[in-house]
Order: C-alpha cells, then sequence, then structure tokens
C-alpha cells in the first residue's frame, strides 16, 4: 500500500499539579488587568507540527504517539501530550 | 592508583572549562575534557556533567543531551556505582536522562536567577556528600532559569533518603525566601537510591575558591574531595 503524508499537530500541556507560572502571569498580568476577566483558566504548554509518511490517519497518531513516549518528547512527570489535529497533505 | 575524572562538552555548555579547573587545580585530580561523542566509561571513575546550555535547552532544557551517547556509557557507569555529578544543566540532563526522578519547571519568578544561595546538607552519606555533615549549611551560587523542582512522588524521594540538599537561610531554616526558583520543599539536589549519582542546580565548581566567594567559603571543593575519596574507597 502506498504510503501518504500527513501533518500532526501536538501539543505538550503542563499538567494541573504543577504551578505553571507562565499561564498565571498571562491569565493575572494581561488578561485579567485588560478586561478580559471572563477568562477563568489559562494553561501553557508547547505546539509541534510534524509532517511523516503513514498507511493512514490511525498509523500516523501510533507512530507519533510512540515516537513521543520513547524520546521523551514531553516529561511525563509534568506534561500531557495532546494530538490536536490529524490532516492528510 | 591514578584517579581518571571526565567532564563532558556538550555544545552549548558553558561550566565544562570551570570543572575541569578545580579538578585539575584545586583539588589535583587527573581530569580530560571530554566531547560527548567521544566518552567512554571504561577509561574513568567518575563523571561530571556541567552546567550551561546543552544544545541551547530546545524543547526542554536536557532533553536533547539526554539522548546522546555520552548518557548510555554514563549508565553503565551508575549501574556499577561510579560516581556521577550533574550541576545545573547537568542535572537537568540527569533527570531528563531518567537518571533522577522528577521535573526541573521554569523558575517561579520566570526570570534566569544568578546569586549566592545557602543550601543545607540532608543527606550526608552520598559520593559527592559524605565529608559534609547533615544540617551543615553551605554557600553556593546559583544561574539558571529553570531550576524549579518537582516531583509527584514526594514521598517516595524522602523515604528513600534521596533528598541531598534543600535550600536555606544562613542559619539553617526553610523560608520561602530562601528558595530562589519555588522549588518543591525546597529541593536543590537529589541523588539516586543507590546514592553515588548527585544533581543539583548550585554550582560547586564556582564556589572551590576563596578569591571566587564573597566570605571566602570554599564549600564546593567538599563536594569533588568527597568524590575523590569515595572513588580511593572503591578501589581498595
Amino acid at each position: 500500500m502506498d504510503q501518504m503524508e500527513f501533518i500532526i499537530e501536538i501539543s505538550l500541556e503542563n499538567k494541573p499539579a504543577a504551578r505553571d507560572p507562565v499561564a498565571e502571569t498571562i491569565k493575572r498580568d494581561l488578561l485579567a488587568k485588560k478586561g478580559y476577566d471572563i477568562v477563568s483558566k489559562v494553561r501553557s504548554g508547547q505546539y509541534l507540527r510534524l509532517i511523516l509518511k503513514a498507511n493512514n490517519e490511525e498509523d500516523a497518531k501510533e507512530i507519533v504517539t510512540n515516537m513521543c513516549n520513547d524520546l521523551r518528547i514531553f516529561n511525563p512527570v509534568t506534561q500531557n501530550l495532546n494530538i490536536i489535529n490529524v490532516k492528510k497533505l | 592508583m591514578t584517579i581518571k575524572i571526565a567532564v563532558i562538552q556538550f555544545p552549548g555548555a558553558n561550566c565544562d572549562l570551570d570543572a575541569v579547573h578545580v579538578l585539575r587545580n584545586v583539588v589535583g585530580v587527573d581530569t580530560s575534557l571530554v566531547w560527548h561523542n567521544h566518552f567512554k566509561e571504561a577509561e574513568f571513575d567518575g563523571v561530571i556533567l556541567p552546567g550551561g546550555f546543552s544544545f541551547g535547552d530546545y524543547l526542554r532544557a536536557g532533553i536533547i543531551a539526554a539522548h546522546s551517547p555520552a548518557l548510555d556509557e554514563a549508565r553503565i557507569m551508575l549501574k556499577d556505582g561510579r560516581p556521577i555529578l550533574g550541576i545545573c544543566n547537568g542535572f537537568q540532563i540527569l533527570i531528563e536522562a531518567e537518571f533522577l526522578p522528577g521535573a526541573l519547571l521554569q523558575n517561579e519568578s520566570l526570570k534566569f536567577v544568578c546569586k549566592w544561595v545557602n543550601i543545607k546538607v540532608i543527606n550526608d552519606r552520598t559520593a559527592f556528600t559524605h565529608r559534609m555533615k547533615k544540617d551543615d549549611v553551605l554557600a553556593i551560587p546559583i544561574a539558571h532559569g529553570e531550576g524549579r523542582y518537582y516531583t509527584d512522588n514526594l514521598k517516595e524521594l524522602e523515604e528513600n533518603d534521596q533528598i541531598v540538599f534543600k535550600y536555606s537561610t544562613e542559619d539553617g531554616r526553610f523560608k520561602s525566601e530562601a528558595n530562589p526558583n519555588g522549588s518543591l520543599e525546597s529541593i536543590a539536589g537529589i541523588c539516586n537510591i543507590e546514592q553515588n549519582c548527585v544533581g543539583l542546580m548550585p554550582h560547586p565548581e564556582r564556589a572551590s575558591e576563596s578569591i571566587l566567594s564573597p566570605k571566602q567559603t570554599t564549600h564546593g571543593r567538599i563536594f569533588f574531595e568527597s568524590m575523590i575519596e569515595f572513588i580511593k574507597r572503591r578501589l581498595t
């Protein structure tokens, strides 16, 4: 079967247990001060966009999940991995 | 008996030569500066992972260096009980390579903090602290942006006696103003269960000569002297 190219977007989000001073500062010193106090929660993280070849969407997700686990792309003590989007190129 | 120590040089390291200087010229031990791809554990009795910004701190401080072949070599030393010290970025590398548990997060202040602090000895039996006494307070400088220690398993760390240093006041009290980065329980340094591998954010290599210390202290030397004595005991 011919492989296809996929774009996968992932986020590495800080877990709720550890304090997230970046998000706290954005919420407290920017949003709230500029009138956006409707925002009740902010969490910061990192974003990666990968392009890879795979047989199908499910395979692409599995490859990326395994790669991120094997190489500790996220620190499992403090971060969660989320696949936020998969799209065929 | 000749003792040989390696200081590993990663791209982006900037405290490597300081560590080599202290080991060679202050402590007086045979020391090699070794490029990370060339490091072979069999030639050395102990290893130092120095401070700096290995691989530009990309993705997360220490994570890229944690996959260097040098860490595969160091893992052999970890298992056979030879001493391994990670200073600052070296500590971050040891965490990311899973030699030590937990995580080092961005400082609570979001600022890079560079200053002399006090740390209190909690475990005086590791390869790098056995010439110290429990509750001693050492003056050592820090210089980091990501040093806020965090673990989701503090109980296990305490039960296994893996907390080696905590930030404290000069008279040894744990107060939030003495904790420079918001570390959980003021933790400044930890060790593995076997106590041959220690990682800490403060820089003992910058605190080993009185001329460099605002109080003319040389507390950093004790880390390296402890390591040499630990190696001598292992070899005899």
